[in-house]
Parts: C-alpha cells; sequence; structure tokens
C-alpha cells in the first residue's frame, strides 16, 4: 500500500512538472500574413503600434514566452510613449483640439492581455503540436498519480469513521515546509493566471482540442482554470468520499458540490457558448457574482435576446427571492456547501487543511469588519455602476465608475478571492475567502442569523469540551465554546459542513432546520443538574 | 474582599471559578501544578494521535483569565492549615484563603505490582502521562510492542491511541469481557470485537503478575498471572482505574475516607471548605448513584452548584437523571438513565443489534409497570433533552419507542434504524406500537 501510495506521489509530481515545465518551452513569431490578420482584427488607429508590433512580433528568430511578451509590451509601450509625448507638446502649446485627438491613437487594456492575444496566434513547438500527449504526459499523469495516492487510505485509514490521525505531525498539514511550498506553487500560479496570462499560453494550448470540442473556441486561461478547477475537485472529492465514508451527510453534499461545479459552472456554460449564447454560470449569485450589473454584461445580456432576458430576470430573482428564501429554511449551507464552487473547492481540495482557521477572538473581530466591508464596498460599486449605466453618466457622487470596477476586480476579485483565497488555503485554512471576504457569505449570514430556520443543535449537557469540533471548524468558530454551554450555535459565518458534528466523539452536535421559536437558547446551568430552577431564579 | 482558593484546574474547578465570577466579584485563584491553565483532559488522547494540539484542548483564550479576574498559580500544595485558613506549599510559599474548594480530581490506581514504577511505565491522565507517553512509544520503531493494563474507557483509549501509530497492543482485561462491569454482556461483547477488530491482542480474564525491568531500569516484559506468559514490550500503560487524589490532606483535619468526604452541599467536615468533583466522596450515595463518581459531567455539575453556596444560595448538589457518553474506537456510546451490566429484579430488557454489529441499542424497563428505565445506545445518537424529559415524565417503554424519531439524534440522511428496532420489539413482546413521525412541536414541548 505504501508502495503505491509513493509511486503515485511520484507520478503525480512528474505531472506537474511536466504542466509547469511546459511553459519554458515553445517559439514565438508572426508570420507576415498572420500579422497582417491581427491587426486588421485590432483594428487600431495608432500608426505607431503597427510598426512596433510589426519589428517585435514577426521574426525568425526563437523567442521563447517570456522574450516575446517582452517585446510586445515595449511596443505597446512605444506607441503610447509617442502619443503621450504628442499630448504633452500640445498641451504646452495650448493647442486642445490637438491634444483631445491624439487619444484615440492610444492603446487601452492590459500590456499583458495583448501579449496575450499575439502569443495564443504566435506559438509553436511541442506542447501546441502535441496537445493529447501533452495532456497524458501533465493532466493525466497527475490525476492518475493523485488517485494512486488517495485510492490506498480505503485501506491505510482503517475502518469507517473519524480519522484525523496524525493530521498535526505532518509538514503538508501542520504549516510546516510542504505546506509552503504549496502556498508558493498556488500563489505564483494565480498571479500568472490573474496578471500575466500570456506566460501561461502554453497552458492554454494543452486544452485547445478539448476546448473546441465544447464551446467551438480555442482555450484560454479561463478555460484553463475552470477545467483544472473541476478536475481538481473530482480527484479531490474522490478523497473526501473515502474519508468520510461513513458519514452520509458529507458523501451527499460532496457529490452535490460536485456536480454544480462541473455541470452549472463549467459544462453548462460552455454549452452555451458553443450555441452562440453568453456562457453564464445559473448559481452564481450576485454579489459573488460581482460584474452582473457591468455594463458589459449587461449589454451582452441584452443584445442575446431572449436568453439574455431571462439570464437577467434569473440573476435578480436568485439574489433577491432565493437566495433569501432557501436560506431562512435551510440556512446559507445550501448555497457555501452544497452549491457554491469556491465552497466547493474549499471543501474537496481545502479539506486537509480545514483545522488551519484561526479561531481566535482577534480572528473574529477582523473577519467581521473584513466580510462586511466587502458586501458595502461591492453594493456601492453595484450602485455607482448601475446609476452610470442608466444615465450615461462617467460618475456618482465623485466616485468614477470604471475606478471603482477596476479597484473591485482587482482588489477583492483577483487578490482576495483567487490569490490569498486559495493560495492561502495550505497556512490559513480553506475558507479564507469564505470567510473574510465573500459578499455573499455576508448578505447568506446576515439571513442565517437573524430569520433562519437553521441551527447547530448542542445536545444537552453531553459536551465535555474537548476541541475536535473547534479545531476542525474551516469557518474558524469556537463551535466549542457554545457546546459546553449547551447553547446552540446560530453564527452568521456557519456555513454548514457539518464536520464538527462528524468529528464530535460524543455526538454533541447536529445541524438542524427547526422551527424559528426556540433557536436561541441561553442556558445558566446545563442538563442534568437538577438545580431547583424556579429557585435559582428566583434569588439570583 | 473574600478569597476563594480552587485546588485544582480541571473541569470542576473552572466551571467553579467561571460561576463564581458570574455571580460576584470575589478574588478567586485557582491552583495547578499540572499545567498553567486550564485544558480538558477528556481530549489529550488526540493530541497524541494528532488530531489536535494541545493549545486545541484548551478551551479559553489565554487572556481569557486576566479579564475576567481569575488568578492562576502554579504550585504543589503540600499542606491545608484549616486553623489558620492557609495552605502551605511544596516549594515553601504559603497562600491565605476565606473559603477553600478542593478540586483536585485522581489519579491513576497501581495496585503495588513489582516493577510498577519502573521508567515506560506510565497511566494516561495526567499532562506529563503524554509527555512519557511521546517520550517512550514516538512511533513503533522506538516501541515496537505495548501492554495496556486494565479494562475502563481510559484503556480503551490508550490502546486506539497507540494503534493511531501503528504501535502493536496486548490489552490485558481483568474481567471476562471488556468492562462488563458496568455494561450488560451484550454490549461488552460487542467492544470486545470492535477492540480485536482494528488488530488489538485482546486477552480476557487475565490479571498482571509483574513487570520486568531491562538493565537500565526501563520496562522489558510483562508477566500474566494466570498463565505465566511473557510478553516482550517497551512500554505498560496502567489505566486499572482511578482513586481521588488527596494524599496532600493526610495530615489535615479534613475528614477523608477513600475521597474527601462531602454532604449534599459539598460541604467538608471544616467550614468553609469544600470539595468538589472526582475527589469529593458524598456522605450518602445520591439515588443511585456512586459515592465517588469519577465522571466529567458530574465534575461540571458539582462546580455549577459550589458556585452558587459560595455565593450565598446555598444549595445543595442534585444531580438529574444519569447520563454518560464514550467513544470506543469507532463506536460512539450514550447512556440515558440507568442500563445496568446485570438485570435487576423488575427489570425487563430489549436489545436490538444491527447486522453490521457495530449499532445497538438496549433498553431498560419497568416489567410490572413498563414505565422506560434507561437506556444504552452504541453507533446511534441521541437527544439528552428526550430521554431527561422522558425520565422526568416517567414514561412507559412503549411511548419511547413509539416516539424514536424524536429521540434519534444522528445527523442528517443517515440510516434511520427505527422500523427494524420497533418491528422486533413487537414480535418479541406482541405488541402493536407505531413509529409516530418526527414532530418538532413535541421536541420542543417542555
Amino acid at each position: 500500500m505504501k508502495a503505491i501510495k509513493t509511486s503515485g506521489l511520484i507520478l503525480f509530481l512528474i505531472g506537474l512538472c511536466v504542466f509547469s515545465g511546459s511553459l519554458f518551452t515553445g517559439n514565438f513569431g508572426l508570420s507576415p500574413s498572420q500579422f497582417k490578420t491581427f491587426i486588421e482584427s485590432k483594428n487600431y488607429q495608432s500608426e505607431v503600434i503597427e510598426d512596433a508590433l510589426f519589428k517585435a512580433t514577426v521574426t525568425q528568430e526563437h523567442l521563447n514566452i517570456f522574450e516575446f511578451s517582452s517585446r510586445v509590451r515595449q511596443a505597446y509601450q512605444a506607441s503610447n510613449d509617442y502619443y503621450d509625448k504628442l499630448i504633452e507638446k500640445y498641451d504646452s502649446e495650448k493647442n486642445w483640439d490637438k491634444k483631445g485627438e491624439q487619444y484615440q491613437y492610444k492603446i487601452y487594456g492590459k500590456p499583458h492581455s495583448l501579449s496575450y492575444e499575439v502569443a495564443k496566434i504566435a506559438g509553436s513547438g511541442f506542447v501546441k503540436e502535441n496537445p493529447l500527449i501533452l495532456w497524458w504526459l501533465s493532466f493525466g499523469l497527475a490525476i492518475i498519480g493523485a488517485l494512486l495516492f488517495i485510492l490506498p487510505n480505503v485501506i491505510l485509514l482503517g475502518k469507517p469513521g473519524i480519522k484525523n490521525n496524525g493530521i498535526y505531525h505532518k509538514a503538508s498539514t501542520n504549516r510546516g515546509w510542504i505546506a509552503w511550498l504549496v502556498l508558493l506553487y498556488l500563489v505564483v500560479f494565480y498571479v500568472l493566471l490573474y496578471f500575466y496570462p500570456d506566460y501561461v499560453v502554453n497552458w492554454t494550448y494543452i486544452l485547445d482540442s478539448i476546448s473546441v470540442f465544447l464551446n467551438g473556441n480555442p482555450a484560454s486561461q479561463w478555460f484553463v482554470y475552470g477545467f483544472l478547477y473541476s478536475v481538481v475537485m473530482l480527484v479531490m472529492a474522490v478523497r473526501m468520499y473515502i474519508k468520510y465514508r461513513h458519514n452520509t451527510y458529507q458523501m451527499i453534499r460532496t457529490t452535490s458540490v460536485l456536480f454544480f461545479q462541473i455541470v452549472f459552472a463549467f459544462l453548462i456554460p460552455e454549452i452555451m457558448l458553443s450555441l452562440n449564447m453568453p456562457g453564464y454560470d445559473f448559481k452564481n449569485a450576485f454579489p459573488l457574482d460581482y460584474d452582473f450589473f457591468f455594463d458589459w454584461n449587461l449589454d451582452s445580456l441584452r443584445n442575446s435576446g431572449a436568453i439574455g432576458l431571462f439570464i437577467l430576470v434569473w440573476g435578480i430573482v436568485l439574489t433577491l427571492v432565493i437566495v433569501p428564501v432557501m436560506t431562512y429554511f435551510f440556512g446559507k449551507r445550501w448555497y457555501c456547501s452544497w452549491v457554491c464552487g469556491c465552497g466547493g473547492l474549499a471543501e474537496t481540495l481545502g479539506d486537509p487543511y480545514r483545522q488551519l482557521s484561526d479561531k481566535s477572538l482577534n480572528a473574529w473581530r477582523l473577519e467581521r469588519w473584513l466580510v462586511h466591508g466587502v458586501l458595502v464596498f461591492s453594493l456601492v460599486m453595484t450602485l455607482v455602476t448601475l446609476y452610470c449605466y442608466f444615465l450615461g453618466v462617467q460618475s456618482f457622487l465623485g466616485i468614477n465608475s470604471q475606478w471603482i470596477k477596476d479597484a473591485y476586480s482587482f482588489l477583492i476579485g483577483a487578490w482576495f478571492a483567487g490569490v490569498i483565497g486559495t493560495g492561502f488555503y495550505p497556512i490559513f485554512g480553506n475558507r479564507v475567502w469564505c470567510r473574510f471576504g465573500c459578499p455573499l457569505a455576508a448578505y447568506l449570514g446576515i439571513v442565517q442569523r437573524f430569520k433562519s430556520r437553521f441551527r447547530i443543535t448542542t445536545n444537552g449537557g453531553q459536551c465535555i469540551s474537548c476541541g475536535n469540533c473547534s479545531t476542525y471548524c474551516e469557518m474558524g468558530i469556537d463551535v466549542r465554546a457554545y457546546a459546553q454551554k449547551g447553547e446552540n450555535i446560530i453564527r452568521a459565518s456557519c456555513v454548514g459542513c457539518g464536520i464538527c458534528a462528524a468529528v464530535c466523539p460524543r455526538g454533541v452536535l447536529k445541524l438542524e432546520n427547526g422551527p424559528e421559536k426556540g433557536r436561541i437558547n441561553p442556558t445558566d446551568v446545563l442538563l442534568g443538574n437538577n438545580l431547583d430552577l424556579m429557585d435559582f431564579l428566583k434569588q439570583k | 474582599m473574600e478569597h476563594i482558593v480552587i485546588i485544582g484546574n480541571g473541569i470542576s474547578g473552572v466551571t467553579a471559578a467561571r460561576h463564581i465570577r458570574k455571580l460576584s466579584d470575589k478574588k478567586i485563584t485557582i491552583i495547578s501544578a499540572e499545567t498553567d491553565y486550564f485544558f480538558s483532559r477528556t481530549a489529550l488522547m488526540y493530541v497524541y494521535m494528532g488530531h489536535m494540539k494541545f493549545e486545541h484542548t484548551q478551551p479559553y483564550e489565554n487572556w481569557f483569565w486576566k479579564k475576567n479576574k481569575i488568578n492562576l498559580k502554579k504550585g504543589f500544595v503540600k499542606t491545608v492549615k484549616t486553623e489558620t485558613k492557609s495552605l502551605l506549599f511544596a516549594n515553601g510559599e504559603s497562600l491565605k484563603y476565606d473559603k477553600l474548594i478542593i478540586a483536585t480530581g485522581s489519579k491513576p490506581n497501581k495496585f503495588g505490582w513489582p516493577g510498577q514504577d519502573l521508567k515506560g511505565v506510565m497511566g494516561m491522565y495526567h499532562k506529563q502521562d503524554l509527555e512519557a507517553l511521546e517520550k517512550y512509544a514516538p512511533n513503533n520503531k522506538v516501541c515496537k510492542h505495548a501492554v495496556v493494563v486494565g479494562g475502563g474507557l481510559i484503556g480503551v483509549e490508550l490502546v486506539e491511541m497507540l494503534h493511531s501509530r501503528h504501535i502493536p497492543v496486548t490489552f490485558l482485561v481483568r474481567e471476562s469481557s471488556f468492562w462488563n462491569i458496568v455494561l450488560p454482556e451484550q454490549e461488552s461483547a460487542l467492544i470486545n470485537r470492535e477492540i480485536r477488530s482494528i488488530g488489538v491482542d485482546l486477552r480476557l480474564g487475565v490479571n498482571l503478575k509483574e513487570i520486568k525491568a531491562d538493565e537500565n531500569g526501563t520496562v522489558k516484559s510483562v508477566v500474566i498471572a494466570e498463565t505465566e506468559d511473557e510478553i516482550e514490550c517497551n512500554i505498560v500503560g496502567l489505566t486499572a482505574g482511578v482513586s481521588p487524589n488527596i494524599d496532600f490532606l493526610k495530615n489535615s483535619k479534613i475528614e477523608t475516607h477513600r475521597g474527601v468526604k462531602v454532604n449534599r452541599f459539598l460541604e467538608t467536615n471544616i467550614p468553609d471548605v469544600y470539595a468538589i468533583g472526582d475527589c469529593a466522596e458524598q456522605r450518602e450515595a445520591i439515588n443511585l448513584r456512586n459515592s465517588i463518581e469519577a465522571v466529567w459531567y458530574t465534575g461540571r455539575m458539582m462546580g455549577e452548584t459550589i458556585a452558587q453556596t459560595i455565593c450565598g444560595i446555598r444549595m445543595a448538589y442534585q444531580p438529574g437523571h444519569w447520563f454518560n457518553s464514550a467513544k470506543f474506537i469507532d463506536i460512539e456510546y450514550q447512556t440515558y438513565g440507568w442500563v445496568w451490566a446485570k438485570t435487576k429484579e423488575n427489570e425487563q430488557r430489549f436489545y436490538w443489534e444491527h447486522e453490521d454489529g457495530k449499532k445497538c441499542i438496549h433498553v431498560n424497563y419497568d416489567k410490572n409497570t413498563r414505565e422506560f428505565i434507561g437506556i444504552n445506545t452504541f453507533g446511534i445518537r441521541m437527544r439528552h433533552d428526550f430521554f431527561n424529559r422522558i425520565l422526568n415524565q416517567k414514561r412507559s417503554v412503549d411511548y419511547v419507542l413509539e416516539h424514536l424519531a424524536d429521540a434519534n439524534f444522528d445527523p442528517e440522511f443517515y440510516k434511520l434504524h427505527e422500523p427494524e428496532i420497533l418491528a422486533k420489539f413487537n414480535r418479541e413482546n406482541k405488541t402493536n406500537i407505531q413509529l409516530k413521525k418526527k414532530s418538532w412541536k413535541r421536541i420542543f414541548a417542555k
């Protein structure tokens, strides 16, 4: 069994190395005809860029992606510098007409995005020409390796039951060197994905054929992410199934998040794209789906006929009706632990790290400020965006619509949700984003706290304060603090993963959707001690 | 300001301190020689098993004590001088008290076995035991074989701990079946099977004769009295029960027997001195309970009660209906009311066991009045509230079975065994009890 596990790990690491190493391969350069087609598609007003880009990209030299990217960005910069100088010149001459004219020649957008677009056409080499071989050497080996690593647990973990043996003895799950390496890899991955898409263009080649099959277009970096996300969840769900095979709640819940990720977040949007519809994730509710009310999305929906209108209405109904009603009946777990993609990754890939979340009072204080702060930020952004969209103006109360959208996308969308939210799993636990950043979790949480039938019931006086529940709470709730007082847990942050109930050695905790009455039950003396309660109250 | 001094920072002492603080502004000092901060003793096993770190067993953050003005003092009390109301510490310091609460808990039993104090012999009770275990049994290279002596809850926990690090274990139990002085034979047999199923060498009906040492004074082997078998091992766990930890009171005027003698108000024979938890011995046992109860929950309840008395509402300790719980490797156990190991004269039992042999319930009731007396449940979680109410209302066994769905506390989507249980009961008793659907209204009715 040990040998199978070790060979699995080796295969996985080989797959990971091939996947990562593929980025450093290939040659990039355009032929004159490719260049012509590209430049025509871009429709630049600038005359400088054409020349500069031609010199940069049409070449027989063997450029790797980093050299190629650097050249493209220099061309971009050169063109913009040229017009900036003109603007400066006309500005000093107070020639306002001429100055204003120059702005149309400038190139907007991110340099690395332009570089990505060119590189996608310009690449050649083994990866691009043999995507299937590369797929097997990277994804294939990693998947097989991971499964070989995971499957022996059926026997190694022993009989069904909670087996967290050794979690705090391992460098991977106790913030040791392995955890820091994983963190580094994930952070680099997210930084490349969000900010340097051109550097990962080789990855898109590996999945081009799968993408064409699904939606008719070559793969983008987001397709790579979506595919990888689904694969990772699928493999790690196998791990969940084995670890919690005695626990029906965990089995069903894992199946549910897996289903919603693969079908709703991945397949349906791809199929919609192939049918020339906007690719929409029907479960992704605003404000987690923060760009739902951005002008580009609204325009795209308005231009998509009936289906666009349907998505628009569905999106609004989902947020304003379905989310609060479902939360009233089932608590926020119906979303966070059963449907949400972020939650799905946290519950599968993140399960080995759930014990690392900080349970201190200070962490709780920070959490409440941050998560509600992000909610307010997202609401303000949406109000400004909608106001500007319908009135056709640039700003509302001095807040520039484009600025606030960019700020949110960068700070919250990329850094918080991605780089920190997932990258920091191995050190801060698996629900960093859900706990500290997700505006939808904040919204669901407010409903759950004040108007819901959900609670974690504490079983009378049976708690022995052992602390397993608190240790394994991924949301950093000190579950034990409530359990040892015999109080129901009605915290806003609880995502209802049910692990506290699973790890409790005394059967003290249970997730329940009961009547609202009696949901909050402060106690002075726990069940089992027959103090004369009337006496007790009278004399107090 | 009145100074309340509590010796012992276990669940009893800490609960007392917390409740005194809730009710008053008295000066409170908790003394412990074991650890700086309160931790949950029952969770020590999970530290060795790697489920938790030691910090996780501490229910309160370190700032809690200062914020709540509860002084913590590390020290070993050598003598209690009740005449001068002062404590003398091993290091020569002394401390005055106005009211003293003795909550020193238990210590593992040793029965004078030859070799019981060798290196590598330990109990599984104190934090220091855990440290010894880490030293002598960090893995199966250093500790090739372990022997655990004693057939109770701590014994089976130690077995599970060693098993988690793949250390082969021989488990010596004096009784003919595991814990059968408490569990009825069916449950006891079920746990025997569970222990053996993970590969533990469980030997029933055997006594320890002696522990042999190697040339360094470390454990080398144990000898079994009955068979003279010698078992090579690197550590020996002695878990043959616990007894009150009250040696330091020997030269004081406080009356002791096995434990510190207390009345129903948890008062000792000396005014302003009280005893709670494992170390307290009731002058007259309460109801059907033992006069000493080394149980986590009773310690907590005594702490709750004594706080009332200290704060001016003199209150008797009145534990309600008996309940307890434990976990035997992968099988959870809960009990409510009384299910004795042996059926009493007026009692009738109903036993159901799941076909996988890992779940069962055992219901005890009065064969004449059919009044429900108690239930053991293994592998199925039940609602404490439900059984407490049933026992208060003196409901019949038929009522309990009819409402099993209300009682069930298993996680959602778990397979329910109630129909099967009822069918068996009806078959055996020629009754026709129908299962009622779970009702929140009944569950929340007082």
